[in-house]
């Protein structure tokens, strides 16, 4: 089933709330996913700050059953937080098929509410790729500009880990929560890793292992990605809500569709539409559009006028380029003794040991040591064709001995992966939808060999019998939007400049990982966060000059 | 294995007691809405009242639950009586309750509740619930599955006890806590 239809149609005030533009806004953010919701949070208090999102605003009463959803076969991952229909339209036209509504959510909160909520620092050659590894260009910044940021942000988000990773980059503080411990199933790992010499650390995770800020801890429901009921994995729904009640005003299900600007390179309003039909205009001093990694430059893109013909900020000509995610490496199989699977939907152990190996022909990857491999027993009870004593016997047969790693792998930048306007398909507002061609090179395909041979080597010694492998035909995203608004301090090679203000509108913001030049292999939501927080402060220095 | 209360009432901290569901329901709660106003379901026979319900799904977990659970009564009747509330989700399930017994009526003669273990098998299977994918708007078949069996197995199977039958003692669905990933087998 489709479920954009549904999208909060439940709520009988859909059309009485106001909706209306803010009056006098110094800033204006267009997206309520992490990005911008900490730029909004960082800024509301002293800033008048109106955040637009594109969709609903959920009522957290209805976790449990979006946690129901979830589990029952009936309903598609996109589903669980109304995903689909004319709305979130899109075309795949590239060698592989981006499944997009698989990899976002729409509304206030954004993607982390279906997220896993894994959260690494960029490495320090993350940064350098182009000097230290030769692939790609470097950022403008270095891992020491954001290094108080990524600080700043493991706060806000609340981060559980610990210290105990040997190839992390430098940290001058402990995380905010103590880490969760390793699962059984890691001590299982641990021992094969061991004889093999291969190092397994705890890895952070913006999840609470303790009460944090007056959210709950963990508490087990094991449905982490896509629904947390608990609220102990973190959301954007956190931010968004402090940032209101420190005065900023949050407009949903009004998507923005174009952003005008004046003779004098300024972006003036963005123009968005309700509900009930109506377009409006806001106004304000500052725009930060903080769109998700596609949505971001279609936006842009969408803004296209005489001044700029071909879109917004694209005087580099850059917009949309580069589309880069990280691809998946895995493999699994099964032991001949219980390995207590699916009671979280998380992971707790790592091995970072081979990313700062990268060359030219190796990318960075990271691997990860499951705790939910093979089947959730009451997922499957619910699609076989039997139940009483047989199905109870299956569930027995199939559950309890299984194991898996994952792995995610860096794609090199490539300008004819990118995003642009479809020529004739338009979304539920007549709006060209976005055409994602994502193309994915042999430096990534061969590292996911390698992640493939190390993943392999450590279950043969741990003594599975492995049953599959993820390789480089059954690779797949991980659902990370990079790339498609890179930052560089050249104004012919980049769309953004190293505050990420974009080169060509003097007031014009963006916050997201469509700025990342390169893209690591670290799932890169702890980056967008720290990226946030910086593109706030350089906003409020500007207003604070006027310029 | 006993079923207990305990295990009803975390299969309802699981899935929810009540309206939120209607989010998973909406075409039932459409086809409440567009009938006329003054139309009784339950009293035109196309929904059965909830005592109706609960026997019904109570005969149906002996058929679907295994042999070797204690308890089954107790514990379907406490999870329904916190899920049949005036959601869309409870209406679908009246709804096809009421076609599921008006099937069982004609093909067997008797209600569900009235038919032996081996009869309400074979009505299941005759509907197509056994081989059918779930699918709240989807045809007789579907909806039984959904509704009916499905709503049962879920229940039992997000429970700590349905967990431990088969070697999970905090399934998914079960806030069983973050302490239960770092033990090993008992
Ligand atoms: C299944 C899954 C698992 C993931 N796991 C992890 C993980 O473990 N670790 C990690 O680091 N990352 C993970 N991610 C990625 C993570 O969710 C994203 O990196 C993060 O949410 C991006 O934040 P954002 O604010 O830039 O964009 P989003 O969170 O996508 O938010 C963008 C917001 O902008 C709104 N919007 C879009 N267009 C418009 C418009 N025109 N007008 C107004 N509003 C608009 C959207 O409605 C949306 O609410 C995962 C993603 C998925 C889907
Ligand atoms: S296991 Fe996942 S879904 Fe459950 S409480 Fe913990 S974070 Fe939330």
């Amino acid at each position: 089933m489709s479920g954009a239809g549904l999208a909060g149609d439940e709520r009988s005030d859909v059309d009485a709330i106001d909706r209306t533009p803010v009056p006098d806004a110094d800033v204006c953010v267009v997206g309520a996913g992490p990005a911008g919701a900490l730029v909004a949070d960082r800024l509301a208090g002293d800033r008048d700050v109106v955040i637009l999102d594109a969709g609903p605003r959920f009522d957290p009463a209805d976790r449990l059953a979006r946690q129901e959803r979830a589990i029952r076969p009936s309903y598609g991952r996109p589903d669980v937080w109304d995903v689909g229909g004319e709305r979130d339209a899109h075309e795949s036209a590239g060698d592989r098929y981006y499944p997009l509504n698989h990899a976002r959510v729409k509304g206030v909160g954004g993607s982390t509410l279906h997220w896993q909520g894994m959260v690494m620092r960029l490495h320090e050659d993350d940064f350098n790729s182009g000097s230290e590894r030769g692939v790609g260009p470097d950022w403008p910044i270095d891992y020491a500009d954001l290094r108080p940021y990524y600080a700043a942000a493991e706060r806000e988000l609340g981060v559980a880990g610990a210290s105990d990773n040997p190839y992390a980059p430098p940290r001058e503080e402990p995380h905010p929560m103590p880490p969760f411990e390793p699962s059984y199933s890691d001590s299982l790992f641990a021992e094969a890793c061991e004889s093999l010499g291969i190092d397994m650390h705890s890895v952070p995770n913006a999840r609470n292992s303790e009460p944090y800020e007056g959210r709950s801890p963990c508490v087990g429901y094991g449905t982490c990605q896509p629904v947390c009921p608990s609220g102990a994995k973190y959301d954007a729904t956190v931010h968004v809500e402090r940032a209101e009640e420190r005065g900023a005003t949050v407009i949903d299900r009004a998507p923005v569709e174009r952003l005008e600007h004046d003779g004098d390179d300024r972006v003036t309003a963005a123009v968005y539409a309700t509900p009930d039909g109506e377009r409006h205009r806001q106004t304000a001093d500052a725009f930060v559009v903080a769109a998700g990694g596609v949505e971001t430059p279609r936006l842009l893109l969408l803004s296209a006028s005489d001044r700029y013909p071909d879109g917004l900020a694209n005087g580099s000509g850059h917009v949309g380029e580069f589309f880069m995610d990280h691809l998946f490496a895995g493999a699994g199989g099964t032991l001949d003794e219980p390995t207590r699977q699916n009671h979280v939907g998380f992971y707790t152990s790592a091995c970072d040991q081979f990313y700062d190996e990268a060359d030219e022909s190796r990318a960075p990857f990271k691997l990860e040591f499951f705790n939910y491999a093979g089947p959730s027993p009451v997922e499957s009870a619910l699609s076989g064709d039997d139940w009483g004593d047989p199905l109870r016997d299956r569930l027995r047969s199939e559950y309890g001995n299984h194991v898996a790693m994952g792995g995610l792998v860096e794609q090199r930048p490539d300008a004819d992966s990118r995003v642009t306007l479809a020529g004739d398909r338009t979304d539920d507002r007549g709006n060209p939808v976005p055409r994602i061609e994502w193309t994915v090179g042999d430096r990534a395909l061969d590292t996911i060999e390698r992640a493939n041979e190390i993943q392999v080597s450590i279950l043969e010694e741990l003594g599975a019998d492995v049953e599959w492998v993820a390789g480089p035909d059954a690779t797949g995203p991980a659902y990370h939007h990079m790339g498609t608004t890179r930052m560089s301090d050249d104004p012919d090679r980049g769309v953004v400049d190293a505050d990420c203000r974009t080169h060509d509108l003097g007031n014009c913001w963006i916050a997201s990982s469509s700025v990342f030049p390169t893209s690591g292999a670290m799932n890169p939501t702890l980056t967008i966060a720290a990226l946030a927080l910086r593109v706030a402060d350089g906003v409020e220095a500007r207003l604070s000059r006027g310029t | 294995m006993e079923l207990t209360r305990r295990d009803a009432a975390a299969a309802l901290a699981a899935l929810g007691a009540s309206g939120g569901v209607a989010l998973g329901a909406r075409v039932a709660a459409d086809r409440s809405r567009d009938g006329d106003p003054g139309e009784d379901p339950e009293a035109d026979g196309t929904a059965s009242d909830d005592e109706t319900v609960r026997e019904t799904l109570t005969a149906v977990a002996s058929v679907v639950y295994p042999s070797d659970l204690a308890g089954v009564d107790a514990f379907v009747e406490t999870f329904l009586a916190g899920r049949l509330d005036d959601s869309a989700h409870a209406a679908g399930v009246r709804e096809t309750v009421a076609e599921l017994n008006h099937l069982a009526n004609s093909w067997h003669g008797a209600p569900v509740a009235d038919l032996d273990a081996a009869d309400r098998d074979r009505l299941l299977r005759e509907v197509g619930a056994d081989a059918a994918d779930e699918d709240p708007d989807g045809t007789t078949a579907e909806r039984v599955r959904y509704y009916v069996v499905n709503e049962l197995l879920l229940a039992l199977y997000a429970s700590p006890t349905g967990g431990e039958l088969v070697g999970i003692e905090n399934p998914q669905g079960h806030p069983g806590g973050a302490e239960s990933y770092q033990r090993g087998p008992p």
